[in-house]
């Protein structure tokens, strides 16, 4: 039991996909501008980590090496299908938000990278425990990056104003502000990590 | 002071120059047109300059502190990206502007990349982009000068995009500066002053400046509103922040080419995305995009335009 807790704990921070990897910046720069958007598409990549992560372990042996990667790429666009129509049936706000990013999760290089570097190595269990940690690991990225950029850039979190009379700075909220704010998060782990090292 | 490095035989003299002497020097160069902004503008004007060198030099003071560098808020560095910064700004801004502007000016500018000498963009130009970018509705109000309550009033770049064509601004108007727009940018003669000084004193290189200017001129007036060559090539040279910027943010020893070559080129390419930018582009003004688009070409200029080695028969490009 504490191997799983591990592999899952190590996608959070360890291994975490957005600071440390350094993985998946294209939808993180481009949906974080709010928290609720931040907050729809890590639970949607982790959604199609979960299942593409599971399904990888369990054919890993029956794909010719030739061509494993179009196999992966078959396997994570049918979650990613799915979890497309699951949410164009229940959120469709959130979908419009998040647009073409929600298809783009199936290059993301997140999940194609978990299924290559870990899921056609490992077990089904343990393949499903890093693809927790790794998605909820992206989401908790997410959810800081868009919080610093909604605050600064709109004044709000969650669509909630905190302080009145604040003027917000709209760059936060443009491709600039993203850039910064990932920049300076990484930063900022870094030297922690070389603090403690 | 980047070519000063001649060998030669002993005896050798010290020129007894710093780069804090240099930088304070720079400072003296910019009060004329920070005169004249507070002439034009009124008292205002000075509190901006006041709070924007003031916040650039405690922002440098805490992070070089917290960074565990050297304290170096003497060498005047800070105290020029503060003076620019709010050269740059509107003369009715908000009071927390030049503060906000100052402290991204030196965190984000220069500090996070090392401090003086390893940034790579125009510090004072970070700032007023992150601002122009930020708060657009401050950076562009603009109120007429000499008049105390706050008219508000178009740059004539601004009138210039908008259709209206020099309705009210004549030449000499732009040459002394009584005309709307930013702080220090009005006054071409009060800029002029300081950067002829500069000039005589070899602290600034003639090349950027002129080439810059010249190349606006030319190509301003060769694509003209009324076919080829019929350019008002005088009125864009003195309006806008042309003259600030290069004379003073384009000559930035640690964001331009080091060799004359170089600097040519850097004059040219800023030259030509001014332009563009102010005759095609979306902005009325494009000096500082054009300058900070050539900071990051720098490095490129700086790697092809080597001086040749002496004796040696080929440049060869080291990658």
């Amino acid at each position: 039991m504490r191997k799983y807790i591990s592999e899952f704990l190590k996608g959070i921070i360890r291994e975490n996909p957005t600071f440390v990897l350094a993985l998946g910046l294209c939808p993180t720069l481009a949906v974080s501008v709010t928290v609720s958007n931040g907050i729809g598409m890590g639970i949607a990549a982790t959604a199609v980590l979960l299942g593409s992560n599971v399904i990888i372990a369990l054919i890993k042996d029956m794909i010719p090496d030739k061509i494993r990667i179009p196999c992966y790429i078959v396997v994570i666009a049918t979650f990613v299908t799915i979890t497309e129509l699951l949410m164009k049936a229940y959120s469709p706000a959130l979908n419009r938000a998040l647009g073409i990013y929600v298809p783009l999760i199936v290059v993301n290089c997140i999940v194609l990278g978990r299924a290559e570097a870990y899921a056609c190595k490992n077990s089904v269990v343990n393949s499903f425990f890093d693809g927790l940690g790794m998605g909820v690991g992206f989401t908790l990225a997410l959810i800081l990056i868009s919080a610093i950029r909604e605050f600064f850039g709109s004044g709000k979190i969650l669509g909630l104003t905190l302080i009145k009379g604040f003027e917000p700075a709209f760059v936060m909220a443009m491709p600039p502000g993203a850039l910064l704010v990932i920049g300076l998060l990484l930063g900022f782990f870094n030297v922690i990590k070389g603090r403690k090292a | 002071m980047k070519n000063n490095l001649i060998v030669s035989v002993s005896p050798h003299l010290h020129k007894g120059e710093s780069v804090r002497m240099i930088m304070w020097m720079v400072v003296l160069s910019l009060v004329p047109a920070g005169a004249a902004g507070v002439f034009f503008f009124g008292i205002d004007a000075l509190w901006l300059m006041a709070l924007g060198v003031l916040s650039a030099v405690a922002t440098e003071a805490v992070l070089q502190k917290a960074a565990g560098r050297k304290i170096s808020i003497l060498d005047g560095s800070a105290v020029i990206t503060g003076l620019l910064l709010a050269f740059n700004l509107p003369p009715k801004a908000p009071f927390w502007i030049p503060i906000v502007g100052s402290v991204f000016a030196v965190a984000i500018g220069k500090q996070i990349f090392g401090g003086l000498g390893q940034n790579i963009f125009n510090p004072a130009l970070v700032g007023r982009v992150f601002l122009m970018a930020s708060w657009p509705k401050y950076m562009t109000a603009f109120t007429r000068p000499m008049s105390y309550d706050a008219v508000t009033s178009a740059t004539p770049l601004a009138m210039l995009k908008g259709g209206g064509y020099l309705a009210h601004t004549s030449y000499l108007d732009l040459f002394l500066g009584k005309r709307g727009g930013c702080i220090g940018e009005v006054s071409a003669a009060a800029l002029l002053v300081g950067a002829l000084f500069l000039l005589m004193r070899g602290y600034i290189f003639w090349q950027i400046p002129v080439i810059y200017v010249l190349t606006v001129g030319v190509f301003t007036c060769i694509f003209g509103p009324q076919g080829y060559f019929s350019g008002d090539w005088l009125f864009h040279i003195l309006s806008g922040g042309l003259i600030l910027g290069a004379f003073f943010m384009a000559t930035d020893y640690v964001t331009s080419p080091l060799t004359r070559k170089g600097q040519v080129l850097f004059g040219v390419g800023c030259g030509v995305l001014t332009s563009v930018i102010r005759l095609w582009g979306g902005y009325p003004e494009g000096v500082s995009y054009a300058i900070l688009m050539m900071n990051a070409a720098t490095p490129i200029i700086d790697r092809y335009t080597k001086n040749k080695v002496y004796g040696s028969l080929k440049l060869k490009v080291k990658s």
